[in-house]
Formats: structure tokens, sequence, C-alpha cells
């Protein structure tokens, strides 16, 4: 990706929408505010414009029906999308989304299923608090039936955005606000990025850092500060929080030993925990230092700006946590 | 609003409507011991006594239109035509069942026949099935879709914004609500303010019935029409079924089996015993002298030997085998 056409993430997802709704009439959007760049930013521009008000609905704040009117139109045979401009108010949708969609295929026997996409949107920071900024994908990774992928940039955006919509099974797409601003080269032709799989952004044989969305691109900052003091990471992208990819994980702590995971959400029972879990019982005899979690207090987001310096992960607590175990 | 009707039927709908009503009462009934002796475990909410509203509903339905159920849907996926060895087959848990055994009693499924989903979170396929009349509003395919649900599921509040929505959107849908006065024990003057329940589609601008839904040819007239509305683009339609189920809540019998949970009175359920759709669909019959008491033990001959052939399947089926726990979590 040396050259080529550079474009922002959430402009990514834009292209993304537009090529999807374009060759395939059974994709539809609905949400609360895609009308509106106050909600959506840009990701939506020109959708009704293009495919009407039929496939490009706003609607009411209603988000357990509306969750649920994407859950049945995809039984249906749609090819649904039901955004959550903020993630925090999906949570009036539990029930579409865990006991009807999760469960369906299950439930029926492989009869049906419900190939939904639920988008959330994590939009923190800004002194925004507790109902306005919180990381919920550890959540819905613990649940049968539903996939899980958080994107890290612009490219991976675009990719994971139409694997989602064209996956058989309903697939929870988070991402973060933070990013949606950032650039990088993004084909033009439409492609996918395997839900499952993660990537390794930079190869190195002291340590591995496995990260996902925002927080990929703090742990790339400290790549370079370590590296001048000769320390040399391996760095993982997830890309996908459920299934992840646990052989790619396995693979790299083999080589390295050790292991920090940077997760943006609560420590207690995150997907951290289970990806320290699942190292222990497959490579506990290769493990030089014990696992190193760098999460998010289990304290509810706090509102004052000072509060929120130590709240949120930056570089900095990520290099803390790898120099315990250098 | 009220409704009234006057109407000649020929022989064929009526006898095919008891037919219906007929199959679905003799197929649980076929459960029932099953049920006392713990063979059939999964829980099973009997639809006895409110077989007409189905019945008259789905007789006016085609195989592409779609129904959505709840925990009380044997009568349902029975009247739209789901095959009755695959139900029998699911209710006893075997590989056989319409849904491979996983989803028992409460998960009955069958998409080809247009049973797209059935599940005992109260109120939870509401939405569900709304977000299916929009797809065939999006499509413009001409289907339409009903929501069955009971009283208890007006206490929640997807309801009402599954109602606003459709009204908003003009959806072909119809929501059906089959009011059988308790909301598993409790009655309906303790879960609300308004016993009238079509009553809330008002504030919506919902065109709204309310019913004797154990008069099955009320209920096939007034959802005759409530289709019409519907395809006619002025969805949806909200029509409350006034019933009363004469089995328990979930089972056979509530007051069985240990528990003493039946508290309705005696008098009630005598009451309603003699307003049973089956008996009067089959008295209204003999008045018009359009059937003779062996063509409708025909009939019933004929269902039973349905039943005992889908019995018969259930009971020579394997369950599921154990190697296939994690088979279709994900397609």
């Amino acid at each position: 990706m040396s050259t080529g056409r550079k474009l922002s993430y959430s402009l990514a997802i834009n292209e993304a929408l537009k090529q999807l709704m374009e060759i395939d009439k059974s994709v539809f959007i609905l949400g609360q505010g895609v009308k509106s760049p106050w909600y959506v930013g840009n990701t939506c521009r020109d959708l009704i414009e293009l495919y009407g008000e039929d496939r490009v609905i706003d609607t009411p704040i209603s988000e357990n029906a509306m969750t649920g009117a994407a859950v049945g139109a995809s039984i249906a045979g749609m090819k649904a999308i039901i955004i959550h401009p903020r993630l925090d108010f999906a949570l009036y949708a539990f029930d579409p989304i865990i006991n009807q969609a999760a469960n369906w295929s299950y439930m029926s026997g492989g009869r049906s299923s419900a190939p939904v996409v639920f988008w959330m949107v994590i939009n923190r920071g800004g002194e925004q608090a507790a109902q306005h900024s919180q990381a919920l994908h550890s959540i819905f990774a613990h649940i049968p039936g539903l996939k899980v992928v958080a994107p890290s940039n612009a490219y991976d955006a675009k990719g994971l955005f139409i694997a989602a919509v064209n996956d058989k099974n309903p697939v929870v797409f988070i991402d973060d606000r933070w990013l949606y601003n950032r650039e990088c080269i993004v084909p033009e032709e439409m492609y996918e990025i395997p839900i499952g799989k993660g990537k390794i952004i930079k190869e190195g044989n002291d340590m591995t850092v496995v990260s996902s969305s925002f927080l990929v691109s703090e742990s790339e900052k400290c790549l370079s500060i370590l590296s001048s003091e000769g320390i040399d990471i391996e760095l993982i992208d997830l890309r996908t929080l459920k299934p992840f990819d646990e052989d790619l994980i396995i693979k790299s702590v083999k080589k390295t030993g050790k292991l920090i995971i940077v997760d943006g959400s609560w420590k207690t029972n995150s997907i951290s925990a289970e990806i320290a879990a699942s190292v222990y019982e497959k490579l506990f005899g290769y493990l030089k230092a014990p696992i190193q979690r760098v999460n998010l207090p289990d304290t509810p987001a706090p509102a004052s700006r000072s509060l929120e310096s130590v709240y949120y992960i930056t570089a900095e607590t990520i290099i803390n946590a790898i120099k315990k175990i250098v | 609003m009220e409704f009234k009707f006057k109407m000649e039927y020929s022989k064929d709908i009526l006898l095919g409507l008891y037919q219906t009503m007929v199959r679905i009462r003799l197929a649980e009934e076929s459960l029932v011991e099953a049920i006392k002796s713990g063979e059939i475990k999964t829980p099973a909410h009997l639809y006895s006594g409110e077989e007409a509203i189905a019945t008259g509903i789905c007789t006016n339905l085609t195989k592409e239109d779609y129904i959505f159920g709840n925990h009380r849907s044997h009568g349902h996926y029975l009247a739209k035509g789901g095959d009755m060895g695959a139900m029998i087959a699911e209710i006893y848990c075997k590989e056989t069942g319409c849904s491979k055994g996983r989803g028992g009693s409460m998960h009955l499924i069958d998409p080809e026949n247009g049973i797209m989903g059935i599940v005992p979170i109260v109120a939870g396929t509401i939405s569900l099935a709304m977000g299916a009349s929009l797809a065939s509003s999006i499509r413009k395919d001409n289907r339409i879709t009903v929501s069955f649900f009971g009283d208890g599921a007006t206490g929640e509040g997807v309801l009402y914004e599954s109602m606003n929505f459709a009204a908003l959107k003009k959806l072909p849908i119809i929501f059906a609500c089959e009011n059988n006065l308790y909301s598993t024990h409790l009655p309906i003057k303790e879960i609300r303010v308004n016993e009238n329940i079509s009553e809330s589609a008002m504030p919506f601008g919902i065109q709204c019935y309310r019913i004797d839904g154990n008069d099955v040819l009320q209920v096939y007239e007034i959802f005759k029409k409530a289709k019409q509305i519907c395809l006619e683009g002025n969805g949806p339609v909200f029509i409350e079924f006034l019933t009363y189920r004469l089995r328990g809540h979930v089972g056979p019998d509530d007051n069985i089996q240990g528990t003493h949970t039946d508290i309705r009175p005696k008098w009630e359920i005598e009451e309603w015993l003699r307003k049973d759709p089956i008996k009067r669909l089959e008295l209204y019959i003999y008045k018009q002298n359009l059937a003779t008491e062996v063509e409708i033990e025909n009939i019933r001959y004929l269902v039973n030997l349905e039943v005992k052939k889908a019995t018969d399947l259930a009971l020579s089926s394997n369950f599921p085998n154990p190697s296939e726990l994690e088979h279709y979590v994900y397609r």
C-alpha cells in the first residue's frame, strides 16, 4: 500500500456502503440519524440522494424496535444494516441482538439465519461521561452466534464493512469516532477482509503486543520509542474480536515468549482476559513472563478532563506495561 | 371499531376451516399423555380453545405471506401449512423435527411456508415481524406479515415502538393480539388500566378491531378485510381477538404436576368451554345442513390418522447426535 488514493476512515465506510447498495438491492440501512452528519459524520453522505428513503431510513428513537426490524428484515432475505451512532444506546436492543439474531440459526437447526449488521460507534472523551463513552465489544464477543469486528484503519474499515454485510451471520461492527478523520490508502474497488483473521502490523522477536481498533495506533507509537531502546516488538492487529485469530497469536507468542494485550474495554471479563486465558491454556511452558493486560480501570467513564486523562489508555500506559516484563 | 358480518359460506370453506381447527386440537391433545409421563419435557404451551384465530387468519394467507409467533404457536404453525410430523418430532426434540431438535416446542420454523420465526421471549417477534413487512415494503412484493402475540405482550414497550414505526411507514403488517384474558396467571385487570387492548392502536392512527376470537367465521371475515387494507397500502391493522385457553399456561393443566397455579374461576372455565370454537363451527355447519355427521366424523378420522403418523415419526426418530452439539451456531 505504498501508492494509491488516500481516504478517511469515515469516507471508507461511506464508499463501502455506496458500493454495496449499488450492486445489491437487498442492502439497506436504517437507524437514528442517517440523515444527519451530527449523528453519523459523513459515513452516510449522499446515500439518500442515490438510493432513496426506502433504503436509507432515518428512524425514531426506538432502538429496540428498529434493531428488531433490521433483524426481521434480514430473516426475510434483506441485508440489513442498523446503525447505533452511540453504542450505549444499543443496550435498549439487547433482545433483538442477543436473544433473537445471535440464536436464530441455532434454534432453527440452521434452517434460517439473521445476516444483519449491527453497526455501533464508540464515541468517547470530551467529558461525555458514563453513558456516551462505553466500549462494550467484550460483551458482544461473549455471545455464541455473533461475530464482532473492530477495524483500526480506513483500509480495514472498508474491507471489514463489506465482509460484515456479506456474511451469512449477524455481525457487530464496532468503530471508533476517534478514527473517523484518519486517512490511509484505500483501494477504489470492492474488497473484503476475512472475518476471523488478524494481521501482523510489524514483525519482531522480543515481545508480542495484541491490540485492536483505536489502540492499534497508540500501540504503533510505542514501536519506534522502544526500538531505540533495543526492544523489538511484534504488533498484531486483531481486526476481528470474535472469533479472534487464536492461531496467529499462538504462533507469535511461541516465538517471543511474552505477551501484552491492549484492549479498550474494562479489564474484568474482557476480550483481553479471554485471549490471556487461551494463551495460558496452550502455551504455558513457552511463556517467559506473566502476560500483561492494558485495559480501562473497572470504573465508569468519568466526565472531568482531570479524570479522563488517567482513565483512557495512551502510548505511555502501554510502554509502562511493556517495561514491566522486558 | 365495530365489525358486523353476514355471509354465506361454501361447504369447502367451512369444512376447510373445520379441518384446520381439528388438526390443531387433535395434534395438541395427542401430546397430553407424553407431557404427563415426562417423555415430552420441552415446555409446551397448548393452544386448545384458541384455534379459531390461527385458522381464520391463515386460511386467508398465501404460502408466501409471513407469520411470526410466540410461545403458544403450535396452532399458527399448523394453520400456516407447517408439516405436522416435523412439529410433533420437534416437540419430542428429535432430529427429524422442524428445528432439528435444537428448538423444541417454542422454536418452530418453516421458512418455505412463510413461518418465519416463533420464540418465547414475550413480544420478541413483534419488531421482527415489523421488519419483515418493511422488507416487503422495500421490495414491493405484495406479501403481508402477521404478528401473533398475547395480551401479556401489551406490557412490553417494543409493541408501541413497532406500532408507531409501522404506522409511520404504512407497513403491510397485521398485529394479531390473542387476548386470552390471562398473562400467565394474572388476570388482565391486574396488568392493564384499560382492558380494551385494541384501543392501544388508536393513538397511532392504526385501524383497529376487537372481535370474538372463538368464532372462526368472524375471524375469517375481519382478517380478509384487514388483509385488503394492507394490500391497498393502508396498513397496518390491529385486531384484538377475545379468547380463552382451555389448557394450562404451560402443559395440559396448571393444577397438576405438583403445582396449583391456575387461579381461574371454575364458572369462567365452564362458560368458555361452551364457546369452544370447534363445537360452534360444527353446530353452524349442521344448522346450515352443509355436512352430515358422517362427513364430520370422516374429517376427524383422517386427522387422527395424520396425528398417529406424525407421532410414529417422532417416536421412531433419533435424538440429535451429541457429536453435533455445536452444529448450526454459525452458517
